[in-house]
């Protein structure tokens, strides 16, 4: 490993690009990325009986409320609409949840920073690794809800990791665009929590997109990046259906893209962080 | 203005660099500059009209200007200097949480500061989730933090408590956490923050044996303080900043001397 016998050495003037020695920096220090995902998911719910319960309790509760207030309005096309819309939920939490807490941790962590050296990015990804630890969580209320419902589980449940990774690429990458800009205004966290609020009623989760007039739809379809993430993963784990090539393509594309953008836009800036929180 | 171009920073080349062997820490011209606007400015709106008004003003301010110091292995380092002096800035920079915007700073070995103490516990962890917590941060994998596990237990006397979380902790027994852990890693270099103060006088003595311990071993210690007398204790060398100026370096007696001189009686 790299306990090496001579010392490590800290030289200012030797940098090599920077998003390349941040993602060394953050291999390095992977024991401390473990104890931060650790750290949310316990203290989380430390006070609570349930304990970590909760985490797949919270989407079962708001899926029911969901189920009960909107079943009439929306579900009438929908087979198994609880199933539906749990689906689309644990998807979006998970999105909501990591670029939110992302931010969060960079600027109230920000005092560790000031104090000792440790890799900036590890907040947007520890954020991103305990929504992940959620929303596999998450999974199992789902198959159960699946199950109670009647929605066949097809063994094409097996391909969704393939859309679990690109939601995590997505959120990385928007996570860190925003902790990127709430260094500076810290404003744009709570900016931030109202768009949620807005990007969840404008994609498809608790209705159908069949539900949306021909025009708002080829917009929402087009220009909406979680409508294809979600739907990416709904259609192996929901539908039961293998995603087609271009599905596949697309969220990819936009999960790549995002997630580079990201990374070297908070990569570059990150030296100045210290001096701004 | 968010992103300090790489122009900017002066690539120092110099050819004949000294790579002394016994140097622990090397600063070689080292500037920090902060910029700081007069007026603070908050929101993204307001930003964004001052902008388009040419109205955002940027102040420069040097925390610390033309700074040359070469600390050697072994030594136990004094920093000394009014409030705002950029005694904090230029352990900042040792610690690699600021990078110098002019100049080179080179430091060989494992750095653990004491800035503060247990600032990165968490009050709903348990002691002993904290010390792997704290361990990670200083770059310890979980292995080699549950070998040092009961030695810090150990040092802190708070085996009745590991199990309990921090915030039943009284202040006193947090710091004592903080400074096992910070110090138990045994890092190459320490720094300490004006902390001698923490904990009762048994603990103190305590504190001061250990460190003690830690230059007999060959580590490298920075140490800053308004306490004449702990500087005089402890260090070898000092230094004496003020305004992000080198004053005074040598001799701890001689630079405490001129130091003296220099205040307003």
């Amino acid at each position: 490993m790299d306990k090496t016998i001579q010392p490590q050495i800290y030289d200012s003037s030797e940098r090599g690009t920077p998003p390349v020695e941040e993602l060394r920096a953050i291999l390095k220090y992977r024991h401390l990325l473990t104890q931060f995902v650790r750290r949310d998911i316990l203290t989380r719910y430390k006070r609570s009986v349930l304990g970590v319960a909760w985490t797949m309790l919270n989407p079962l509760g708001t899926m029911l409320i969901l189920t009960i207030v909107f079943s009439r309005a929306f579900g009438g096309s929908q087979p198994g609409y609880a199933a539906y819309v749990l689906s689309g939920l644990i998807a979006w939490n998970f999105f909501a949840q990591s670029t939110n807490a992302a931010s969060l941790h960079l600027v109230w962590g920000g005092s560790l920073i000031k104090k000792i050296y440790i890799p900036r990015t590890i907040f947007a990804v520890s954020a991103t690794g305990t929504g992940l630890v959620n929303l596999l969580l998450s999974l199992v209320p789902l198959l159960i809800v699946m199950l109670i419902v009647h929605v066949p589980i097809r063994p094409t449940v097996l391909l969704v990791p393939i859309p679990i990774l690109f939601l995590v690429m997505f959120s990385l990458g928007l996570g860190l665009l925003i902790s990127t800009i709430a260094v500076y205004f810290t404003d744009v966290v709570e900016m931030y929590s109202i768009v949620l609020m807005a990007w969840m009623y404008l994609t498809p989760i608790i209705y159908s997109e069949e539900i949306l007039p021909e025009m708002y739809r080829l917009w929402i379809v087009r220009l909406n990046p979680m409508y294809h993430l979600i739907e990416l993963f709904r259609a192996p784990m929901y539908e039961g259906r293998v995603p087609t090539l271009s599905e596949f393509l697309i969220s990819g594309a936009i999960a790549l893209v995002t997630l580079l953008a990201g990374w070297l836009v908070f990569t570059e800036n990150a030296d100045e962080f210290a001096y701004r929180i | 203005m968010n992103s300090l171009t790489v122009s900017e920073e002066a690539v120092v080349e110099e050819p004949g660099f000294p790579e002394d062997q016994e140097s622990a820490i090397i600063l070689d011209n080292i500037g920090v500059r902060y910029r700081v606007s007069p007026e603070r400015i908050f929101t993204f709106k307001e930003y964004m009209i001052r902008r388009v008004q040419g109205k955002v003003r940027i102040q420069d301010f040097w925390a610390l200007k033309d700074f040359t110091l070469n600390i050697r292995r072994g030594e136990v380092f004094g920093i000394i200097g009014p409030n705002g002096a950029g005694k904090s800035t230029l352990l900042k920079i040792i610690a690699r949480v600021l990078k110098p915007t002019t100049g080179r700073v080179i430091v060989k070995g494992r750095v653990a500061p004491l800035l503060e103490f247990g600032a990165a516990f968490h009050p709903d962890l348990t002691g002993r989730e904290n010390i792997f917590l704290n361990g990670a941060l200083l770059g310890f994998s979980h292995q080699e933090m549950v070998e040092k596990f009961e030695g810090i237990v150990d040092f802190a006397e708070l085996w009745d408590f590991i199990d309990a979380p921090m915030r039943t902790y009284s202040s006193g027994m947090w710091a004592r956490l903080g400074f096992a852990v910070a110090t138990d890693v045994e890092p190459d270099i320490l720094i300490i923050d004006e902390i001698l103060s923490v904990g009762d006088e048994a603990f103190q003595r305590k504190s001061f044996a250990r460190i003690r311990a830690f230059y007999e071993r060959g580590a490298t210690i920075l140490l800053v303080s308004h306490t004449m007398d702990t500087i005089r204790a402890m260090c070898h060398q000092a230094v004496w900043l003020d305004h992000g100026v080198m004053k005074a370096v040598g001799e701890v007696e001689n630079v405490i001397m001129a130091y003296r001189k220099g205040q307003p009686e």
